[in-house]
């Protein structure tokens, strides 16, 4: 095979993982989703096997190439060709002639993606690159604009004119709370002591949520570029991605593009021909939910059980060892490199129905809609559209029940605020939290009062132990709601659960304990009547929860 | 063997302590790489036991009550041994409003064991997980490290049994 030159102005093909590479241009190419969902259904096969028939076929000007996440997981495996926008869904590694069919007689169009909603009103930014690039290939990121901004701000920017850049693009933090990035590296970089330190935070931890996992699986390198741009802007030399060990192949990943930068200049000393230094190492979580609280996470970080502390002191002026430490989520990274390269303006006028929220959002969309996948809208995009337009509605045509956001902390949304628009300021009024992404639609099949005791259960059991309202309190709620599922609760019970929950929320050390009522305020500011449903008339009307016969209960 | 620091040498010959001992290395030896030492002993040998634990604490000089405290808080560690093969069900929001209970019930059904448990014949362990990540392919199993979406009660038994 021909060595290709290093800074071709197109995507180039890849080989060396069982894909194909033709020996000129390509006329089309074979995309295969190498994503942990399609990977889970063997598309790492289907690569191969169809890097060895299209050799054997002879099509010698069609590429085969491993890249991240297309978006819609539901359909996977997932094989995009790019130059026909063609989207082969549902691929098995027996049924590859008709692709290979498809591939000898693809004529390029123009079209870049599916013609079809769930595509066409997306706006990608943080997923540019999503099922574009090969995640592996440093060359393939640099051909896809990669480094630009990095160059760019090493070159000819001062670390406060970084800083000022991310400020005015209006950039929130995409890990939950939405704190104002530039002004986070404003404080860190203002903080006095040395060294400082940047964290990766991908801990991930609220279930039915996967952005981070797959901009980590899709697009490594873009999350070690804005790493890098941050250390830069606040000056530090160090870094660290704390990664939750259920995401080996995020891990694998992730350590590659490590490797890959450090030999390519792009991590280490000198970087890209300046004096500026940064390396990054990757740490594993252990599979507890709480550390993906920063006081929590920074404890695990330096191998002690990962319980919060009060803050302040906040990471950004006391942190990892003690030292001022910059927090921030895997996807907040992710915007950086296109801020720097297009510019703050730029970003701020995307979403610009988000009010005060800028710029996009990745949602992993999961749960009864027909398109789960990962999706990356403007902020201010409505529920509706997100959920009918993008999603393809529910399954089976079944009724939109509500949607749940944010995680244990969140809240569910119930159909009547379909209209709304997605962002921090209007969750929270309805009484949910962006929390990091994940929104899991649910149909009349779910009972809201088995939805809370599942959230409650879960922070229960994650709770750290360390302050005794969380401790405590989680375990008295759950079994309180337990209670309620089983028919055994009377109204006088419900009025106790509210007072216990407002006291949690008021009382807890952190995030976890204070956000663990919010699943009950929500389902009970609209769902209370299913609640009374169980109590009075002792029936669920989801038909999920068991109700004790009256006689044993009563 | 020579025995040079009694305190400080592997607890047996196997191979796979000199993982653990490299991994620990590349970390300096200093209590913060704890975490990726009990990781990387749990990848050799499938658990982590006192032998390990003691290891452990001896090279990072950490003392073993803190060892433990720490094997223990995090769920992703096991102290017991695990059966020949394991299955991992998600209980994430995603996969439990998809069915993630009917897997659990057909798994109780056939095997009669609940999670974190292992069956008597020490052929099969079951776990739960928070969320594998897998959720538009809920429900979502992993089966001896491979996921699974989608998966049924039934299908999911004809797989183990073909095991
Ligand atoms: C219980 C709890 C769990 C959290 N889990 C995560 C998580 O999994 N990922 C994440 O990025 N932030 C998580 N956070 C938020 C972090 O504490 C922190 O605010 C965030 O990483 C900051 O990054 P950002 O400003 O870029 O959002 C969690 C917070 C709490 C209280
Ligand atoms: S909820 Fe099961 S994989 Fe995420």
């Amino acid at each position: 095979m021909s060595e290709m030159p290093a800074a071709r102005p197109r995507p180039r093909p890849v080989t060396g993982h069982g894909g194909a590479a033709p020996e000129g241009p390509a006329r089309v190419t074979a995309s295969v989703c190498c994503a942990a969902s399609c990977v889970s259904a063997q598309s790492d096969l289907i690569l191969k096997k169809l890097g060895e028939k299209v050799a054997e076929a002879g099509l010698s000007d069609v590429a085969v190439k491993r890249v991240g996440c297309l978006g819609l997981c539901a359909a996977g495996p997932l094989i995009a060709i790019p130059e026909t926008g063609r989207l082969l869904r549902g691929v098995t590694p027996d049924t590859l002639e008709p692709v290979v069919e498809e591939l000898r007689s693809a004529r390029p169009n123009g079209h870049k993606e599916a013609q079809e909603p769930f595509f066409s009103k997306q706006v990608r930014v943080a997923t540019e690159n999503m099922g574009t690039i090969d995640p592996e290939d440093i060359d393939d990121y640099q051909a896809h604009g990669g480094y630009e901004a990095l160059r760019q701000v090493l070159t000819s920017m001062t670390p406060a004119e970084v800083r000022d850049e991310i400020t005015r693009s209006g950039l929130r933090g995409r890990g939950g709370a939405g704190y104002g990035t530039g002004l986070k590296w404003t404080t860190v970089a203002k903080a006095q002591g040395s060294p400082k330190y940047v964290i990766c935070n991908a801990d991930e931890g609220d279930p039915g949520a996967f952005m981070d996992r797959s901009v980590l699986e899709s697009d490594p390198y873009r999350v070690l570029e804005g790493m890098a741009i941050a250390a830069y802007a606040v000056e530090a030399s160090e870094g660290y991605i704390y990664c939750r060990a259920e995401y080996p192949l995020a891990v694998a990943r992730l350590r590659t593009a490590i490797r890959n930068a450090q030999r390519s200049g792009f991590l280490g000393s000198a970087i890209a021909e300046t004096n500026f230094s940064f390396d990054i190492q990757v740490r594993l979580g252990a599979g507890a939910f709480v550390c993906g609280e920063e006081t929590a996470l920074i404890a695990s970080i330096e191998g002690r059980r990962g319980t919060p502390r009060p803050r302040p002191p906040y990471p950004a002026v006391a942190g990892l060892w003690g030292k001022p430490t910059l927090i921030n989520n895997v996807e907040t990274y992710a915007n950086v490199s296109s801020i720097v390269r297009n510019g703050a303006q730029w970003y701020s006028n995307i979403g610009a129905a988000g009010g005060k929220s800028k710029g996009t959002k990745v949602f992993a969309l999961a749960g009864r809609v027909v398109n789960t996948g990962l999706v990356e809208v403007p902020m201010g995009m409505t529920l509706r559209e997100i959920v009918y337009d993008i999603g393809g509605g529910i399954v089976d045509g079944r009724p939109f029940k509500a949607v749940q956001t944010g995680g244990p902390s969140g809240g569910c949304i119930p159909a009547e605020y379909l209209d709304m628009p997605v962002d921090y300021e209007s969750l929270i009024k309805v009484g949910s939290f962006m929390g990091s992404g994940g929104m899991i639609i649910m149909d009349d099949t779910s009972c809201m009062v088995d939805v809370a005791r599942y959230f409650m259960d879960f922070c229960r059991e994650e709770s750290c132990g360390k302050c005794p309202p969380c401790r405590v309190g989680t375990t008295e709620l759950y079994r309180m709601l337990d209670k309620i599922c089983s028919g055994e609760a009377t109204m006088e019970d419900l009025e106790e659960m509210e007072k216990l929950a407002a006291i949690v929320q008021r009382t807890s050390l952190c995030g976890l304990g204070q956000g663990a009522p919010n699943p009950i305020f929500s389902t009970l500011r609209y769902f209370r009547d299913e609640y009374v449903a169980h109590i009075v008339d002792r029936v669920c009307p989801a038909g999920v929860c068991t109700i004790k016969p009256a006689e044993v209960a009563r | 063997m020579p025995v040079l620091n009694a305190k400080r040498s592997a607890p047996t010959d196997d191979k796979r302590w000199k993982i653990v001992e490299t991994r620990m290395r590349r970390l300096g030896d200093r209590p913060e790489a704890l975490i990726e030492a009990l990781h990387a002993a749990q990848e050799a040998f499938g658990f982590l036991d006192d032998d390990a634990l003691q290891y452990v604490s001896d090279i990072l000089g950490v003392p073993p009550s803190k060892v433990y405290g720490v094997a223990t808080f995090y769920s992703f560690f096991t102290l017991k041994p695990q059966g020949e093969h394991t299955c991992v069900v998600c209980m994430g929001t995603a996969c439990y409003i998809n069915g993630a209970k009917d897997i659990l019930a057909g798994l109780h059904d056939k095997y009669g064991i609940k999670p974190r448990q292992t069956t008597a014949d020490n052929k099969l362990s079951l776990l739960t997980a928070r969320c594998v990540g897998a959720c538009s392919l809920a429900p979502a199993v992993i089966i001896d490290g491979e996921a699974q979406g989608k998966i049924k009660p039934d299908e999911l038994i004809a797989r183990l049994e073909a095991m």
